[in-house]
């Protein structure tokens, strides 16, 4: 019983993130609604307390928990504080538009907390079950937040169409961890890793498996051909919750990339490093070309989004530390921007009016030369141009492909960046040389809002200029 | 006095900030963002005066050199130092920014400060460019600098204005992402990105070729050469004066400068391999395209497609020296190819710029830049139609101007290697002198004709700004037509020191 207890501290920030949502919950339904705000407010301090929890629950040393389902590394605090800063973000940019629209009850905060739990889990995950106990209470909530407009048909639409292929993916997955689980006889990443080491597992076996495991992983990815889900779900969920989608389990999809496929098979390096190849050429080439196509902006960033992911897992195919550590740097980046283009999104609308399309950011410049300036930044670090944070994400990552002696791909990875540099333009060209559209009426925000989207937008640049603290901390994370 | 000032920084520095805060002066008053836009450009320029007085005439080593780690993951510094062959370079470049601000003083009433923190800080990235030892500083430079000449281009430029700032932007990023594949991989063989430090880097022949075409691809976009030219006429015929000029006179220059900063010293091999290669692309631009410059209507066309033709003889200049070292057995001949070269970069940075304002000018009083729309200008204007004469005689290489000794150099040391390669590039000055001078025939010289009276018969010659901006080029262009001295001494220590490790390299099998 004390062997289970040993290192309890390190796990004290989910219990804390646990008994807040129990917390929130009651708060919503007892506290009357004029002081609604308390909500929105508990749930910062949640998210601001989970975060010094972390920062005072260091681990010394890898550290395996709760009979070795749980582990607590560098790559865990550094992933879960990435998820608190994105969360945080999350919170203020959505609020106004959520209470504009009717949609700002107790249940989104509570759920968005329990994704932001599971997310957590699944960073920490040393178990296979662990790891699929994280990632279906982050998938569940995030289902049912995609429907949080009820009386949107398209929005329950986008819901269904998640819920049933995140349903058949995780059907997979968990195939895959069975096929692995006969291979092995054990469901912990790390005793998975040895026996493979070991060389004692059927080899046909562990090939099903980590092909069903990779059939998954690329789902939650949503890398091509795996994607389908990602335009739909990103244009029919509010524009609140696509914001949600677009940035914190993105580093929940890296976290569960490193502990499958590095924790737990990095013996069978060879084989998902090829798979990754596929999913990201793939996954760059669609995601670039379709994108300069679509006329939705939250579509297009969907489908950046796909060439986006394709671009992290060339970090990860390369099988080394500096390798991981490079796509770390991307997926923290790119949640990073993603989560300021979205904002801009919200920004833009306002009640009654979804800013839906590229077109709606005609002559930004003219209305608001501050807010197109920061998009300006933003879409010149998704395009990776420099001197922006994206450039050095791009440059990291290209950098370990050319040092493994992929030339061909890291050529493949810059030609198709070009390639998609064409939309995040377009969307430059519209705000900057066209003129604004008769009607459109002043941009309205809240201070915070304004803060932290300017903050957002401007850490983008002033990163860029001086990458070296975060690589420096993406490097020490592995 | 100047060596303990970081000169460099100062320079590259001074226009970006005084540009962003032009930006933030354009929000209530508008009057005050033209003179301190050219102030920054003024005070810059004096700033760079500082690195000439400063300059060490007797080494080719690097000058004014700073070095602060930068990115220390990647071993990136903040490396910055001038030889022989930045310095000019970056001094043209604080020199013509102040045109470009009066140029635009008068017609730019769109966001005036915008346009004025766009080239300051345009300005800044130019010279960092120039400055920079780091490849991955000259990368970030050489890219960021893109930003605001695409916004440019896009906002002030003329109807079709989108498609050319994007195609611009595109085809300009697409040649230059090869030759970051290219640092990587150097990086990668040496641990470091220290432009010197490649240069002594052993290649083999191999490598060095797939490396030569990644800066090929990068930099014959940017010169442009044949038949990778294609963005240029686009982009200068819709870019407003201000970005014409800058095109021209600065941004051909850096992708001229990076065949002698990257492609020659780091691939000294594969150059000599491809050098043949070089000459032929430089012959197409300088004939061909001097021929499709003799049929242009848009005066901006006309002198975007002869810019070509003129950045042809500097490629050439830069690899006939092979030949010329293999026939003469010295590397005085080649020498003079090189300098001539370089001569033709800084000349042709004054004389390019100056036609594309004596365009402007036109410009901005009848709004087209048809040939056909004008005729007979020398009757209302004739202060401005002696300084067109006058570039438009130095473009064509009249001796006594600057578009002159470049040439003439080129020419004369091709002789040293083939006289077909020389015959060909001579025969440029008469087609050159074809296309200038029927432009300016048609444009300035005649009577009125008699549909034009109403608008040419009414046009009003140049003010006090326009007649200082077109004075101070036409004074330049005949200071290094007649005395070219101080030009050529600036460059003998680093060409010398250039050549000797180009032609001398060892070989790797």
């Amino acid at each position: 019983m004390t062997a289970a207890l040993n290192h309890l501290h390190l796990f004290v920030p989910e219990i804390f993130v646990a008994s807040m949502i129990c917390i929130i919950l009651l708060v919503d339904a007892y506290v009357p609604k004029a002081i609604n705000a308390l909500t929105h407010q508990l749930s910062q301090a949640t998210v601001i307390g989970a975060a010094l929890l972390t920062l005072l629950n260091q681990p010394t040393e890898t550290t395996l928990l709760l009979h070795n389902t749980f582990v607590s590394d560098s790559l865990s605090v550094t992933l879960k504080m990435a998820m608190y800063v994105l969360m945080f973000g999350v919170f203020v940019y959505s609020r106004s538009y959520l209470q504009q629209r009717g949609l700002l009850k107790g249940e989104y905060y509570v759920l968005a907390l329990c994704a932001l739990l599971g997310m957590m889990v699944l960073a920490s995950a040393a178990h296979f079950l662990s790891l699929y106990m994280g990632l279906e209470l982050m998938a569940l909530s995030i289902y049912a937040l995609v429907a949080l407009n009820r009386d949107s048909a398209q929005s329950s639409e986008a819901a269904m169409k998640y819920f049933i292929l995140g349903a058949l993916a995780s059907g997979l997955l968990l195939y895959g961890i069975s096929m692995i689980y006969g291979a092995t006889g054990t469901l912990e990443l790390k005793a998975v890793s040895d026996v493979i080491a070991e060389g004692k597992a059927e080899s046909k076996l562990l090939l099903l498996g980590i092909t069903f495991i990779m059939v998954g992983l690329a789902f939650k990815l949503g890398v091509v051909p795996f994607h389908m889900w990602v335009p739909d779900i990103y244009q029919g969920s509010p524009t609140a919750i696509t914001l949600l989608i677009a940035s914190v389990p993105k580093i929940a999809g890296f976290a569960m990339l490193m502990r499958l496929l590095v924790d737990g098979m990095s013996g069978l390096h060879s084989t998902w490093g090829d798979m990754l190849i596929i999913l990201a050429v793939l996954s760059m080439a669609l995601g670039n070309i379709v994108a300069i196509a679509q006329t939705n902006i939250k579509r297009m960033l969907a489908y950046s989004t796909i060439s986006h992911m394709g671009f992290l897992s060339l970090g990860m195919l390369v099988g080394t530390n500096e390798g991981y550590a490079a796509a770390l740097f991307y997926t923290l980046v790119y949640a990073l921007m993603s989560l300021g283009g979205f904002g801009m999104i919200i920004l833009l609308s306002r009640s009654g009016f979804e800013a839906e399309n590229i077109e709606d950011f005609k002559g930004l410049n003219k209305r608001s030369p501050w807010y197109a300036f920061m998009m300006l930044i933003l879409m010149l670090s998704m395009a990776g141009v420099p001197p922006m944070l994206g450039f050095w994400a791009k440059l990291a990552v290209i950098s370990q492909i050319v040092n493994a002696h992929m030339y061909v791909l890291a050529v493949m990875a810059v030609l198709f960046s070009v390639i998609g540099m064409y939309y995040y333009l377009r969307i430059i060209k519209y705000m900057y040389f066209d003129a604004p559209a008769e009607n459109s009426p002043e941009i309205e925000a809240n201070t915070d809002m304004r803060w932290t989207l300017s903050l957002n937008a401007l850490a983008v640049l002033g990163l860029g200029l001086f990458p070296h603290t975060l690589l420096q901390l993406c490097q020490n994370s592995l | 006095m100047f060596s303990e000032l970081p000169l460099l920084s100062l320079l590259i520095w001074l226009p970006i900030i005084g540009g962003i805060w032009v930006l933030t002066q354009g929000k209530d008053d508008e009057s005050s963002v033209r003179p301190i836009a050219l102030s920054v450009a003024l005070l810059t320029f004096i700033l760079s005066l500082g690195l000439y007085i400063g300059f060490d005439l007797e080494t080719a080593n690097m000058q004014f050199e700073e070095k602060h780690s930068w990115i220390s993951n990647f071993n990136i510094y903040y490396h910055l130092g001038v030889d022989g062959i930045s310095m000019p370079l970056i001094i043209l470049t604080s020199f013509i920014t102040i045109f470009v601000v009066l140029a635009g003083w008068e017609v730019i009433k769109d966001r005036p400060a915008q346009y004025m923190a766009a080239f300051l800080i345009m300005e800044g990235l130019m010279i960092g460019v120039f400055a920079a030892l780091d490849a991955m500083l000259f990368y970030v430079m050489w890219e960021a600098m893109l930003v605001p000449m695409f916004i440019i281009i896009g906002i002030w430029g003329g109807p079709n204005r989108v498609y050319a700032a994007i195609k611009f932007f595109l085809y300009t990023f697409l040649g230059s992402v090869l030759m970051l594949i290219a640092f990587l991989y150097l990086y990668h063989k040496s641990g470091s990105f220290s432009i010197l430090d490649y240069h002594q880097l052993p290649i083999a022949l191999d490598a060095q070729t797939f490396i030569f075409i990644a800066f090929l691809l990068a930099f014959a976009v940017k010169v442009p050469m044949w038949p990778v030219h294609t963005w240029l006429p686009d982009a200068h015929v819709e870019a407003p004066t201000g970005g014409s000029v800058v095109l021209a006179a600065i941004m051909l220059k850096l992708g001229t400068y990076g065949f002698l900063r990257f492609s020659l010293p780091i691939t000294p091999d594969a150059s000599e391999a491809l050098a043949g290669f070089m000459i032929a692309l430089s012959l197409i631009a300088i004939v061909y395209i001097g021929f499709v410059a003799l049929v242009q209507q848009d005066m901006k066309k006309l002198i975007a497609y002869s810019s070509i033709s003129h950045m042809g003889f500097v490629t050439l200049g830069f690899f006939i020296i092979f030949q010329i070292y293999q026939n003469t057995g010295s590397l005085s001949g080649a020498a003079m190819g090189m300098e001539g070269a370089m001569v033709q970069m800084i000349s042709h940075g004054f004389i390019s710029g100056a036609l594309f304002l004596c365009v402007g000018v036109l410009y901005d009083r009848l709004h087209s830049r048809e040939i056909s729309s004008y005729g007979g200008v020398a009757n209302t204007m004739p202060m401005f139609a002696m300084f067109a004469v006058l570039f438009a005689m130095s473009n064509a290489g009249l001796p006594g101007t600057s578009g002159f000794v470049g040439e003439f150099l080129v020419i004369l040391s091709s002789f040293q290697a083939n006289f077909w390669i020389a015959f060909a590039a001579a025969i440029t000055l008469i087609v050159g002198a074809a296309y200038t001078l029927w432009m300016i025939k048609r444009v300035v010289f005649g009577a009125i004709p008699a549909d034009k009276v109403e608008t040419v018969g009414k046009l009003k010659d140049i003010n006090g700004r326009e007649t200082f901006i077109l004075a101070s080029l036409a004074f330049m262009v005949l200071l290094f037509g007649i005395w070219p001295a101080p030009l050529l001494d600036v460059m003998h220590a680093s060409v010398d020191n250039l050549l000797n490790h180009v032609i001398n390299s060892p070989k790797l099998p």
